[in-house]
């Protein structure tokens, strides 16, 4: 049976993701901070909540941003919100933090006090938001374009490469919902709490061999 | 592409059971949350609350196995809230498996938890729930204050600066329950839910009092809220979420 590891750094609550990886049968999840098993894995999900600076803190004091460059590279990788955005160069959360750098572009704030068509948009950026699937990927595999996922977050990746951009989303201004380069794929919203269609996906990712 | 608006079940658990029986189309009586939780996610609801009534000590053990048997079958957002004072309250749940937690009197009695909360735990999960209440006689200015001990008690506090005060802390949602003057099932204070909606730049789950799809729908549209929380209309049967959905896209309501 093939393994999924879940990277554990000590930031938030995991076991949403692990469960729903259970749930549509991605194998056996591993949900562990253990740099040997998270190596030896099939498949590795990144998660990622709260702020960012503490989660490089974390990351980097377990050195997991370089095993994180070296398992991303020759196996299906999936980082999920935090995880998403801790895969970009930099954040300007907290005043700025240097990340992990796997995909070029950065992490920027919402803004207070946008408005749109005569609406005060609030911030987080809370609840179930359409993606626009801008380029056929294995991951969107049983996905309608334009169906909604649930979001939850302050900051958002304005990617350096927009060939990379295979999901877009729109809040007061297009952010890129999805990203993905080889066996590497990211999204700022949370599959394992966007009902089928976040099923879907994860379902997807373990059916992934990781090409694109 | 819009963001749309949350129609969220609210299940009042006492001891790991539902307090009132809640009917589906054909299917009888049941009190298990997580039985209960799983139609709601089935009929598209797009978050469930959990409020935990439970009295004794003992019971919040049962509460967290709850929480964990639900997180563990229910891909949608789960709120938990009820006697939440400490760190470690918001910790045990978070791993149990909710997404946030609402921290409601302890707020009132000693703000500086909710910016503690939200400092350990990121504010995209720390709710503040917030009972407001009207206190101006008709005519006059409009005021509320908040509430506590179930709408009993009332502290002083004004709702639309303590709901401000709340984001500053770092709360990343507020739940504000409020009544319409006439009482029951008379739909939400749309005044309060506006000021407070208006005045804060976090989304705000308007609740309480829901007789009709109507207040759902004044809620979002009157009150500008992001979200509306129900519990009697959809657990006696009297709407199911899709009807309500529907109604609400029809009065241009974006919803999912």
């Amino acid at each position: 049976m093939q393994t999924v590891a879940v990277i554990d750094y000590g930031m938030g609550n995991l076991h949403s993701v692990s469960k729903a990886l259970e749930h549509v049968g991605a194998g056996r999840v591993l949900v562990t901070s253990d740099a040997q098993v998270i190596r030896e894995a099939d498949r590795v999900v990144f998660p990622g909540v709260g702020a960012i600076r503490d989660c490089m803190a974390e990351i980097r004091r377990l050195g997991f941003d370089q095993l994180v460059r070296e398992v991303s590279q020759d196996r299906p990788f999936l980082g999920i919100c935090v995880g998403m955005q801790a895969l970009m160069d930099r954040s300007e959360e907290n005043g700025g933090v240097e990340c992990i750098g796997q995909f070029p572009g950065s992490v920027r704030f919402f803004g207070k006090g946008q408005v749109e068509d005569g609406e005060a948009l609030k911030v987080p950026h809370m609840g179930w938001n359409e993606v626009a699937q801008t380029v056929k990927h294995p991951l969107w595999h049983n996905i309608p374009d334009m169906a909604r996922f649930y979001f939850v977050h302050s900051y958002y990746v304005e990617a350096g490469n927009p060939k990379q951009v295979v999901g877009r989303g729109h809040y007061g201004n297009d952010f890129a919902a999805a990203l993905a380069d080889g066996s590497r794929f990211a999204v700022q919203f949370h599959p394992e709490k966007s009902h089928t269609h976040g099923l879907q996906l994860l379902q997807n990712f373990a059916a992934w061999d990781g090409r694109w | 592409m819009a963001l749309a608006k949350r129609i969220i079940p609210c299940l009042d658990v006492d001891n790991g059971r539902v307090v009132k029986g809640v009917k589906f189309e054909n299917i009888r009586d049941a009190g298990d949350p997580v039985e209960i939780a799983r139609r709601y996610d089935e009929q598209g609801a797009d978050e469930i609350t959990f409020l935990d009534i439970t009295a004794s000590v003992d019971g919040r053990d049962t509460t967290l196995h709850t929480v964990e048997r639900m997180a563990s079958q229910v891909f949608i957002p789960l709120t938990v809230g009820g006697g939440v004072r400490t760190v470690m309250d918001i910790r045990n749940l978070l791993n149990a498996g909710a997404d946030k937690v609402s921290i409601n009197t302890a707020a009132v009695f000693n703000p500086e938890f909710v910016g503690e909360a939200a400092q350990r735990f990121g504010s995209q999960c720390i709710v503040v729930a917030i009972d407001a209440k009207r206190v101006s006689a008709p005519g006059e200015t409009p005021r509320w204050e908040i509430f506590t001990h179930g709408g009993r008690k009332p502290t002083g506090l004004d709702a639309v600066l303590w709901a401000k005060k709340m984001e500053d802390l770092g709360a990343g949602e507020i739940l504000l329950t409020s009544m319409d003057q006439d009482g029951m099932k008379s739909g939400f204070d749309l005044g309060v839910t506006r000021a407070i909606s208006e005045s804060v730049g976090i989304p705000v789950i308007a609740s309480g009092g829901v007789g009709n799809l109507d207040h759902l729908a004044d809620g979002i549209i009157e009150g500008k809220a992001a979200a509306v929380l129900a519990a009697s209309i959809f657990h006696f049967g009297e709407y199911t979420v899709p009807e309500a959905k529907a109604y609400m896209a029809s009065r241009g309501i974006v919803v999912r």
